[in-house]
């Protein structure tokens, strides 16, 4: 598959009313392509999650558009936007956002079960996702029990299980040491993208920019530059 | 069971502090709840104990009696005009009074004594032993052989007391279908021995029994008596009269009332606030199961499973507790007035599903307040 996975029109986004108004967006445009790591880089406050959660279909964007597969998702209800957000987009949040409480393949399950995959079904189709991240063995143990970077792969083990086309990380490195942080990305790249992949990264961690296909630019709520990584180019 | 409602349950359970604090929460709530209502349950059944085992139809009485064991003494024509109305197949006295008995050791017990209407015995109880036109004998009372049996020292088939220095023979042991309220034995004799017997008021006649010809004989007959300046009560009405004395002008009914809206208020403050931690602690994880692509109502769903699951459990639990309290309590106190009825059963139940309506309503306005955003946000 080819093309764009996801693309976003002149999104803009503010918090509060009057003179405590602040913009976060200011008419951002962009896309994504399948088979490519999309990075959104940009310092604190430049409106890098707030663009990130208009695009996932988790924060409604005062006005603009976002579409997946030639529909705009702001346009649907609340309900649609979530079954959109299940079969469609896989979240790796920054904390992880694992279920201490669940073992580790129960963990992986959660969106299978949430596509409602029968219990037994779902933790098989867990521990297989969990034998591509290499934690099969770790599947009875509860997250918790679990270094930083093992949780991270349970995390995308998760993202995944649901075979969503497009992934987003947030700050995938940002708990992470840099020789860790770079062996996640370098497994994402190598194991997880695939030509009906889109990947969207955030990040501030400059050390992994080298396997980005495209890092997009932001500053003060606005998109200031594309940077394509010749490298990458086939 | 949905898979949904399966991780709901094993976040639940699998939080072993918070569940445990959850049903001791709402355990403790339902034992307090139930074995209050249960008590006063048992109080007001056997406040009313001779109304039910002498089992008449119409009660006549003063108007101003407001439980079986204050009787005020009625004329005897109020016998004579009860036996001419239109409707009554007949009308009979009862002697309802108390006594001191002297037993063998010499020591006193106080004793309710049942003087039956000497022709007819209506109102006798059923016999375990004896005979019972031996109750025409002299000095003849028959004892209930109930939880206050022991209390006149057990005695068997011609067995003697003293009652006000007369001698008294046992000629019978009875069986009743509940005890009294007081605590003190029951006797019964024949009406013209009871008011001999024992020291009696100008009037001797405690109550009046009537059996109607039809039961759509009874409200002509309550009008005839009430014209009179007494009443006439069926025995619902007659136990209902005893139940409002106690409930209304004892102080009883409320105190019950208090000590079961407080148990009430525990559970729910404690399994509220401990099911609003719970959903705190786990606010994040239903933010991230929100971005993930769970529905509000899937959500909803989890959270009603998990307060449902736990409340019905504490409920479970809150029975079992009680029940194993009176049942060990009786073993130690066979007059223990405690009872549970389905009226309980269903009352604790509701208000166990109020308190898992109240703790679902905070969590799940709590969870729907937050947005996946936040989670971005961190």
């Amino acid at each position: 598959m080819s093309g764009t996975a996801i693309s976003a029109e002149n999104l803009v986004k503010w918090f509060g009313e009057g003179e405590a108004r602040t913009v976060a967006v200011r008419d951002a445009s962009f896309a994504a392509e399948y088979g490519q790591i999309l990075y959104i880089v940009g310092p604190s406050g430049s409106g890098k999650t707030t663009l990130l959660s208009m695009v996932s279909g988790i924060l409604k964007p005062n006005s603009g558009s976002v579409i997946v597969e030639g529909e705009d998702i702001w346009g649907m209800s609340e309900d649609r936007i979530a079954r959109i957000r299940l079969n469609k987009i896989g979240f790796v949040f920054q904390d992880y956002h694992l279920f201490p409480r669940l073992t580790t393949a129960e963990n992986v399950a959660v969106p299978l079960i949430l596509k409602k995959m029968n219990w037994n079904q779902a933790l098989n189709v867990a521990l297989e996702y969990l034998d591509i991240v290499g934690l099969k063995e770790r599947a009875q143990l509860p997250p918790y029990k679990l270094s930083g970077g093992e949780q991270q792969r349970v995390a995308i083990a998760r993202a995944i299980a649901g075979q969503p086309d497009i992934l987003i990380f947030d700050e995938p490195t940002a708990s992470l040491d840099g020789d860790t942080g770079r062996k996640i990305i370098e497994f994402v790249k190598a194991k997880i993208l695939d030509e009906k992949r889109c990947i969207i990264i955030v990040t501030h961690d400059s050390r992994i920019y080298e396997y980005a296909d495209t890092i997009m630019k932001m500053e003060d709520g606005k998109i200031i530059g594309f940077e394509k990584n010749h490298a990458h180019e086939k | 069971m949905p898979g949904i409602l399966k991780i709901a349950l094993k976040l639940l359970i699998n939080d072993r502090s918070k569940f445990t604090a959850l049903l001791v929460g709402i355990t403790f709530a339902v034992f307090l709840m139930v074995m209050m209502t249960s008590m006063f349950s048992g109080i007001l059944t056997r406040s009313s104990s001779s109304v039910y085992n002498i089992g008449a139809k119409i009660w006549v009485m003063d108007p101003a009696v407001n439980n079986a064991t204050s009787s005020i003494p009625m004329p005897d024509y109020v016998l004579s005009a009860a036996r001419s109305i239109k409707g009554v197949r007949y009308a009979v006295p009862l002697y309802f009074g108390t006594a001191q008995v002297k037993l063998k050791d010499g020591s006193y017990q106080a004793t309710t004594v049942v003087g039956l209407d000497d022709a007819t015995l209506y109102g006798r109880p059923e016999l375990l032993e004896g005979n019972i036109n031996d109750i025409y004998a002299d000095n003849a009372f028959i004892v209930v052989k109930d939880a206050e049996y022991s209390k006149l020292g057990k005695p068997g088939v011609g067995n003697e007391f003293e009652i006000n220095d007369h001698r008294g023979v046992v000629v019978g042991l009875a069986k009743v279908a509940s005890s009294g309220l007081f605590g003190i034995p029951t006797i019964y004799t024949t009406y013209s021995r009871a008011i001999t017997y024992i020291p009696s008021t100008r009037f001797t006649t405690s109550y009046i029994l009537i059996e109607p010809k039809r039961e759509n004989d009874i409200p002509a007959i309550q009008q005839e008596i009430g014209k009179l300046g007494y009443q006439a009560l069926t025995r619902d009405q007659f136990v209902g009269k005893i139940s409002d004395f106690y409930t209304f002008k004892t102080g009883m009914g409320m105190n019950i009332l208090l000590m079961t809206t407080i148990s009430f208020v525990v559970g729910l403050s404690i399994s509220g606030q401990t099911f609003y931690t719970f959903i705190l602690e786990n606010l994040e994880k239903f933010g991230a199961l929100k971005a993930i692509g769970a529905r509000s109502n899937e959500l909803i769903a989890m959270i009603l499973f998990q307060a449902s699951f736990t409340s019905l459990i504490g409920y479970g639990l809150g029975v079992g507790a009680a029940s194993t309290f009176m049942i060990l309590a009786r073993l130690r106190m066979p007059d223990y007035a405690a009872q549970i009825t389905f009226v309980i059963l269903g009352f604790a139940l509701l208000m166990v599903l109020v308190i898992a309506s109240v703790s679902s309503y905070i969590g799940v306005r709590k969870v729907l307040q937050i947005q996946p955003f936040d989670i971005f946000r961190g």
